[in-house]
């Protein structure tokens, strides 16, 4: 069981640093995140925010620094104190990961049916509230196979709560989906976090729908968080590579030419 | 996705299967059912040479195998090899049994044969055979051929003289 | 010039040591996959399950192959035989071969590219599309849960399937040597019995087969966890897994079969 926490944040990133194979992915992270808050973490790919979703979850540990949720160090809990705390954190990874070789309504029961002791009948009834929470309910006798992207990814979502967990992490939610189904998660994971009294953390690169959606923002690039703030303050912030990206432009910080030789020079060598 | 009880149900007879394909093997195909579970008396014979008697031989009287090689050392005393050999308890055979080293067909592996004897009193397990014939090895068998050849040579040359 | 050599050796040598690596993690990977077993014997319905995907959907081609397999031999072994006058031999040929050899040999290879390279691409899969990442963050380790299931259905079916091959090919040679050709069948089965002891013969078949079935499919399940997570990936690991249990089987066959059979 974790400790009362002495704080207000459930999750908390102190100086981390992390490197895979001599290569550093994150260089100096701190950031916090209070309970009940939707944040958001944005940057470019490969900038680390996937491996800061996967240190919080304790799937890595960082090479320098300390990640602590509800105020335990993770990277320190034992096999089975980790094991517990992932049964209260719930993480919907891009495209769903749902299992392939289960039924939808399998897929939401596992969590119910391997870590609680539940009669069929209540886990039956509790997989049908999930679904209809996320509005699959009808669908429950699909096979993953069966559905659409969008479909996969809000049955992925009703696994996700299964245990209403108090964690939830969500990588890259917008990922290939169209619009409608795009404000449809956006408005689930909003419902879903104030209704369960949990907190969120989001990892996108989407701009729209992050900057409508959540309360906070923080802004990676190259391992660093180059800014935070709420969405409001980010919309009009006025450091350049932010700019750039929240407004889409074409060049900035991220130049638009891949890096070459004198274009003029290029031209008269080739002709030679 | 199939239904469990199917599923179950293909998986047993799959096991079914390949269970009764082992018991056809060791039954039908192997000697399982004539000899493990019988119990048996186990008794020695020497002989100068075994040839090439082997460990697990069958040991046969009148031709239907009455028992196993067990065992096969050197004894150093009487610079012999010594063979033990169990038998199947319900065969007795009196205590002068002879025993020869045999093979079956021309160029097949090679047995123990018993001749049961006249004596009333029967073998018991640990007894030792008496009379013992070695096996019959091929070279022996040509140089006695062809010493017998040179000396009917000699004696046609001197009856010719 | 020189460089181009010391290149190849650095190169070469670079190839042995990643080999080495690798069956280091590899074992490493088994002695995981036992220590998690556990769940398995509780909850032996996993193991159920996959033993209808690896054994009871290779039944097909082991039941046919056996039959062909005894056929020829029934065919090949008369052939021989007649010129020596020994065709009453035949049973014994035929069961011999079978049991002591081709059996464990010949299932395992079939065992191998279908049902292990079937276990590869699937949890190479399932690790490409992040169901194991996701199994993990779930609380229910994936070792227990995915691969430790899946190894033991192989190593059940494993003899299971070669006494099958075996068995069929028996009968396979039946039907040629006696209703074909014209055999003695008293003679076919008598000269077997007596010729295929239970213990030399069989057993060690049986045990051959069980060797087999671990070296596949551990092979196979180290193979697809271990692939990289793409498309590419898995192909080449369900590739390696085939071409590496063939010759797994082949090499621990001489090494058995040494062992079982010098001097018998």
């Amino acid at each position: 069981m974790p400790t009362k926490p002495a704080t207000d944040n459930l999750v908390e990133v102190e100086s981390v640093n992390f490197a895979y194979d001599s290569r550093q992915i994150l260089k100096g992270i701190n950031l916090s995140i209070r309970r009940g808050q939707v944040v958001a973490i944005m940057g470019l790919s490969g900038c680390g925010k996937t491996t800061l979703l996967r240190l919080i979850g304790g799937a890595l540990r960082p090479t320098r620094g300390e990640v602590r949720v509800g105020g335990r160090a993770v990277a320190r809990l034992s096999h089975d104190e980790l094991f517990a705390l992932r049964r209260r954190m719930g993480m919907l990874f891009q495209f769903g990961a749902l299992f392939t070789d289960m039924s939808c309504y399998d897929n939401v029961a596992f969590q119910m049916r391997e870590h609680t002791d539940l009669p069929e009948e209540l886990i039956d009834d509790l997989v049908l509230m999930k679904l209809q929470a996320v509005g699959l309910r009808g669908a429950h006798r699909l096979m993953p196979s069966e559905l659409s992207g969008g479909m996969a990814r809000r049955v992925a979502l009703a696994r996700t709560t299964a245990l209403d967990p108090m964690l939830i992490m969500y990588d890259e939610p917008f990922a290939g989906l169209d619009p409608v189904s795009m404000g449809v998660i956006g408005q689930l994971i909003r419902r879903l976090n104030d209704s369960l009294g949990a907190t969120s953390i989001i990892v996108t690169h989407d701009v729209a729908e992050a900057l409508q959606l959540v309360d906070y923002v923080y802004f990676m690039s190259d391992g660093v968080i180059i800014t935070q703030g709420t969405p409001e303050e980010l919309r009009v912030s006025d450091k350049p590579f932010v700019h750039q990206f929240v407004h889409g432009e074409m060049d900035g910080p991220m130049p638009f030419h891949f890096p070459a030789d004198d274009y003029g020079r290029d031209l008269d060598a080739r002709d030679a | 996705m199939m239904k469990r009880k199917t599923l179950d149900l293909w998986v047993g007879v799959f096991v079914a299967i390949g269970l009764g394909a082992l018991l056809f093997l060791a039954l039908k195909v192997g000697n399982l059912a004539s000899f493990s579970a019988a119990e048996t008396y186990l008794v020695k014979a020497n002989f100068d040479n075994i040839g090439g008697l082997k460990k697990r031989a069958p040991v046969k009287s009148a031709g239907v195998v009455v028992g196993r090689v067990e065992d096969i050392v050197f004894d150093t005393e009487a610079y012999e090899a010594t063979v033990a050999f169990s038998i199947d308890k319900r065969y007795e055979f009196p205590k002068d049994t002879s025993a020869k080293i045999l093979t079956s067909g021309l160029l097949g592996e090679q047995y123990i044969g018993l001749t049961a004897g006249g004596d009333t009193a029967k073998l018991k397990s640990g007894d030792k055979l008496k009379i013992t014939q070695s096996a019959v090895v091929l070279e022996n068998l040509i140089s006695q051929f062809l010493f017998n050849k040179a000396a009917d040579g000699n004696k046609d040359n001197k009856d010719n003289k | 010039m020189m460089s181009a050599v010391i290149g190849f050796l650095e190169q070469l040598g670079g190839r042995a040591t990643g080999s080495i690596h690798r069956l280091g993690f590899a074992s490493r990977f088994l002695l995981l996959t036992l220590q998690n077993s556990g769940m398995c014997f509780r909850r032996f319905s996993l193991v159920v399950r996959e033993i209808y995907f690896a054994g009871v959907q290779s039944l097909i081609i082991i039941l046919v192959s056996g039959l062909f397999v005894g056929m020829v031999l029934g065919l090949q072994g008369y052939d021989t035989l007649v010129r020596y006058g020994s065709s009453s031999a035949l049973g014994v040929l035929v069961a011999l071969s079978l049991v002591r050899e081709l059996g464990p040999v010949v299932a395992g290879l079939l065992f191998a590219s279908r049902a292990g390279s079937a276990i590869t691409a699937e949890i190479g899969l399932m690790k490409a599309t992040e169901q194991l990442a996701a199994m993990e963050m779930m609380a229910v380790d994936p070792i227990a849960r995915v691969i430790a299931p899946r190894f033991w259905a192989g190593v059940i079916s494993m003899p299971l399937l070669a006494a099958m091959f075996s068995a069929m090919g028996v009968f396979g040679g039946y039907l040629v040597g006696v209703r074909l050709i014209g055999v003695d069948e008293g003679s076919f089965w008598s000269q077997m019995q007596a010729a295929v002891d239970f213990q030399e013969d069989i057993l060690n078949g049986v045990i051959k087969s069980v060797v087999f079935g671990v070296a596949v499919t551990w092979i196979a399940v180290f193979e697809g966890y271990d692939a990289p997570p793409t498309a590419e990936g898995v192909s080449g690991a369900t590739t390696r897994t085939v071409v590496t249990s063939s010759l797994a089987i082949l090499a621990l066959d001489f090494m058995l079969t040494a062992f079982m059979f010098r001097g018998a």
